[in-house]
């Protein structure tokens, strides 16, 4: 397989956030600032990188009555680690994205594409495939959280752009990311169709 | 492509040998972190501290303290200054009313029971409501909202909308009813525990 088109499929035509609609929980959870949306999708293509790895390294010496439980034992070990290391090195992002963080483990992208694609394919397109589908998430997840930042609080990556006074405190709330994820739903499936 | 057969000993092999590796990488990982991590809890401790008391010299000894009646107990930071004067109590108070659950927080006090300044630790508030509290209640040029150098025991130590004093933050009047019973609770605990018997738990800074 082309190893580009294998990279760039996650960002518009296999976005797992606006074309296949997976992991909407943290993708509505913590989107609320630029910054949080892009800490959790960084946080959730390590964990795609890594788990993509060692699955298609391990995936011949697994039995398959069993691969879904060490899949996830695989994935859960990479979340734990990147857990630590936030705790460790970024204290105030880890407090800000809070219980998203272990809930990546549940996170149906990471184990969608164990099952789809690591576990069918050699190392290398594993891991740009991971590469590719974890940038596009995070790429999803920093749009979402940038305008909902903007229209809510008028910031943008925490800088004020214009008083909050005038923001649309509807953004920064549940329902604003349902708006926001709508329309950028719309306008990627318009690009697709370009 | 060849996956290994479903016999009993290949899954066992299977399951013992992912678990173990991860067993491993996860304690290495966490060997190497422990440090930082409580380096990072102290670090936030310490400026929190830093910033709601007054200039002080040596911190005393914490003390967990039950309050009479009250649920939670509280930790009280004695302060004191070169002369071992005490000069403030940080009091770290937490409540679990806020609109999404537990608030926590530490209010530093002066000896007479005003308020120096406060800093939230820890909530899960909702960003742009509930979440202004860090800076709502000492934002000086609103004298109503401010409860920097008010004394909870003199005022109507409640929000406006409940007849009290401290204008609460519009259209967060759980967040802001929450923050303030916490604060309450903190002066309640200080008044009980130390004001009352001042010179048997406060002798010496270092005990």
């Amino acid at each position: 397989m082309n190893q580009w088109k294998n990279f760039s499929k996650g960002f518009i035509k296999e976005n797992p956030t606006f074309t296949l609609l997976l992991g909407m929980c943290p993708t509505l959870g913590v989107t609320t600032s630029a910054i949080n949306g892009l800490g959790m999708g960084l946080a959730t293509a390590f964990v795609l990188v890594m788990s993509n790895m060692v699955i298609s390294i391990v995936r011949n010496g697994i039995p398959d009555k069993v691969h879904i439980p060490c899949y996830i034992v695989i994935i859960a070990s990479f979340v734990t680690v990147v857990e630590l290391c936030m705790q460790a090195y970024t204290p105030s992002l880890y407090e800000s994205l809070g219980i998203f963080i272990p809930l990546i483990v549940v996170n149906c992208i990471v184990l969608g594409r164990a099952e789809a694609f690591a576990s069918k394919n050699n190392v290398f397109s594993s891991v740009i495939d991971g590469l590719g589908m974890g940038l596009g998430f995070t790429m999803s997840l920093t749009l979402l959280g940038a305008i909902r930042e903007f229209l809510g609080s008028g910031k943008l990556f925490g800088y004020q752009v214009y008083s909050d006074h005038y923001g649309i405190l509807l953004f920064v709330l549940a329902p604003g990311a349902f708006i926001v994820l709508g329309y950028l739903m719309a306008v990627i499936n318009k690009l697709k169709k370009a | 492509m060849a996956t290994k057969k479903d016999s009993f000993l290949n899954m066992v092999l299977a399951l013992f040998m992912v678990t173990f590796f991860s067993a491993a990488i996860l304690g290495f990982v966490y060997n190497i972190t422990k440090a930082p991590i409580e380096k990072a809890a102290d670090n936030t401790q310490e400026s929190a501290l830093k910033s709601i008391l007054p200039e002080f010299k040596t911190l005393g000894k914490s003390q967990m303290i039950a309050p009479e009646g009250g649920t939670d107990s509280l930790e009280f930071f004695p302060a004191y200054d070169k002369s071992n004067i005490l000069v403030g109590m940080a009091v770290k108070t937490s409540t679990k009313n806020g609109f999404s659950g537990l608030i926590e927080m530490m209010v530093g006090f002066k000896p007479d029971g005003d308020i120096f300044g406060y800093q939230v630790l820890k909530h899960q508030e909702t960003p742009g409501l509930g979440a202004r509290m860090t800076t709502w209640f000492k934002d000086i040029s609103h004298p109503k909202r401010n409860i920097i150098g008010k004394n909870p025991g003199k005022i109507n130590f409640t929000v406006n909308k409940d007849g009290g004093d401290i204008d609460a933050m519009t259209a967060s009047t759980i967040t802001s009813r929450a923050f303030l019973e916490a604060v309450k609770r903190a002066y309640k605990g200080y008044m009980s525990s130390f004001a009352a018997n001042k010179d048997s738990n406060l002798k010496g800074g270092k005990q």
